[in-house]
């Protein structure tokens, strides 16, 4: 009980990283309204990106400013794919996570995983100081939600919101579409990427698999925040927050099957399942008012 | 004002499935006219429509609007000449953003939209001025998710977004067709009302031949992907459905077959 206990704080640290994650999920998700699968290979492009510019002896502000970019340029690949060759948004980002596991690889310079060690850099955050680390994972939420809230309400992210909503309407009220698509890709995979340059420095190395199965954490995360706040939380901000904290659940939950016994292997399994139930849950309700309102008029 | 040059359009060309929709078209609009466009299922009214606006690019010929060809322009680079309304209430507007934001969204119709903030203070003034036209009470519900609202506050939202930002030519697809006799009614009048109001050009293909007679100034009937009879001034004003049905199966050598069409 009490190692259960202590491992919360850990829990809580992660949560946040994963969070700052799907808060990236949530913008193509649920505003663009595209799954994109991209996450998965962008999450360990930022790990790598931080990894090396920062072993090279790169400042750590401006490290993690360029593995924000190549998240961008990774989301860029996939929303060209997706407007200009025509190929769905679900293939497109998958193709970019392939072309991104070489890259990363190269990023790597063809190791697996590569180490970065917190007593010889000088880095944000680490596992070695997790109150530290949640404090500085707390300012990150707080600030890409508060740009992000800023941006949303724009003229240009308010038309970014109605081509995910309504591109027809989009289109008939001058606005191009497949820019807009763009520009969501480019921005939520340049925050996975800051995300994953987080879980990096907090683990203290890179891995070519750390971003495998993101996009279900990060689903997971949004929908968890959606079904435990959707009730109270109704403003765009919070919307966001309710994701973060939602990452922050998902973690709890996942150190407590852990410390029941669940074998860490089969967690992407468990993972993989519950976001199949949750993702579920609305279709069967509706289902089932269907149901129920086609008895009532018989 | 509006000039359309002899379009053509074919679907699936070469394949099992192909429709020739268009079939030489001509058309030319003064402005202020307002135009009221009938013919059965499969005329080509609603292809006609949608070759203006850009969903698809038309085979041959020309589209032009005020001198500017418009003909190569991608769908949303025209929308700064039209206000369109949809058949789909639902069509028209984003049903997860609020009253205001779907607003502001069509008051920059046409306009290059940067990092300003999307709706002013001033702005939301004009919006509530801008809905008490439609007499709905939406100005009291600014903040509403226009997914709230029933089809034909939609659909009179979507015509008051349409003109808010005056177009050029306003194009109204079978507007009224999905909403009940009641509403269809008032989202017609409302219609009438700003077109007369702005002196707009307008397009409007309806089913209704009472409608098409009794609004405005031109009436044209589409067969086959042609417009086979066009009437404007004292003679329209003169038609009457008869005369219209008669036109139709002396013209094309088949009967008008457009069930809803008859039905009214």
């Amino acid at each position: 009980m009490l190692g259960l206990l202590s491992a919360m704080p850990g829990a809580v640290a992660q949560g946040i990283i994963w969070g700052i994650m799907a808060i990236g999920v949530y913008i193509t998700f649920r505003i663009l309204d595209v799954a994109d699968l991209t996450v998965d290979g962008t999450m360990a492009t930022g790990g790598a990106v931080l990894v090396v510019c920062v072993t090279s002896g790169m400042n750590i502000a401006l490290a993690m400013l360029v593995a924000f970019l190549a998240g961008c340029i990774a989301g860029l690949v996939t929303g060209l794919f997706n407007t200009k060759f025509g190929i769905p948004a679900i293939l497109a980002g998958i193709l970019t996570q392939l072309i991104l596991y070489s890259v990363n690889l190269h990023i790597m310079s063809q190791k697996a995983n590569l180490p970065l060690s917190v007593e010889k850099y000088n880095i944000l955050l680490s596992m070695r100081n997790i109150p530290g680390a949640i404090i500085v994972g707390g300012i990150f939420v707080v600030v890409i939600i508060a740009l992000l809230y800023w941006f949303f309400g724009t003229e240009l992210g308010h038309s970014l919101r109605s081509t995910g909503c309504n591109p027809n309407m989009a289109r008939a009220n001058g606005i191009n579409t497949d820019t807009n698509k763009i520009i969501g890709l480019v921005l939520s995979n340049g925050i996975v990427a800051l995300s994953g340059a987080m879980l990096s420095q907090y683990q203290g190395f890179c891995d070519i698999n750390m971003g495998r199965g993101a996009i279900v954490i990060g689903l997971a995360a949004v929908i968890i925040g959606e079904v435990v706040f959707g009730k109270i939380f109704k403003n765009f901000a919070l919307h966001l927050l309710a994701a973060v904290i939602g990452g922050i659940i998902y973690y709890i939950v996942i150190t407590l099957v852990l410390s029941m016994g669940l074998n860490a292997n089969d967690l992407k399994m468990f993972s993989a399942l519950v976001v199949a139930v949750f993702l579920a849950i609305p279709y069967w309700k509706r289902k089932l008012a269907e149901k129920s309102s086609s008895k009532e008029a018989v | 004002m509006l000039k359309i040059n002899g379009i053509y359009k074919t679907f699936n060309r070469g394949t099992i499935n192909e429709k020739r929709a268009l079939n030489g078209v001509d058309l030319e609009l003064e402005s202020g006219d307002f135009v009221t466009i009938i013919g059965g299922n499969g005329a080509g009214k609603s292809t006609l429509m949608n070759s203006i606006c850009g969903v698809f690019p038309v085979d041959i010929g020309s589209i032009i609007i005020d001198g500017d060809d418009i003909t190569k322009l991608p769908e949303h680079k025209r929308a700064k000449y039209l206000g369109r309304v949809f058949q789909d209430p639902m069509m028209g507007t984003a049903a997860d953003m609020q009253i205001a934001e779907n607003m502001s969204l069509a008051y920059r119709r046409g306009c290059r939209r940067g990092l300003k903030w999307a709706i002013p203070q001033k702005e939301l003034k004009l919006y509530k001025e801008q809905l008490k036209q439609l007499g709905l009470g939406l100005e009291e519900r600014i903040t509403s998710k226009v997914g709230l609202l029933s089809g034909g506050q939609r659909q009179a939202l979507t015509l008051l977004m349409a003109v808010m930002r005056k177009p050029k030519l306003l194009l109204l697809d079978e507007h009224t067709a999905a909403l009940d006799p009641k509403t269809a009614a008032t989202v017609l009048e409302l219609s009438e009302k700003f077109i007369a109001g702005e002196n707009l050009t307008a397009m409007m293909i309806t089913h209704n031949m009472n409608d098409a007679i009794t609004h405005g100034n031109k009436l044209i009937m589409m067969h086959e992907g042609r417009i086979i009879y066009s009437v404007s001034g004292e003679e329209k004003k003169k038609l009457t459905v008869d005369d219209l049905l008669h036109k139709f199966s002396e013209i094309s050598g088949k009967e008008f077959a457009n069930d809803r069409a008859l039905l009214n």
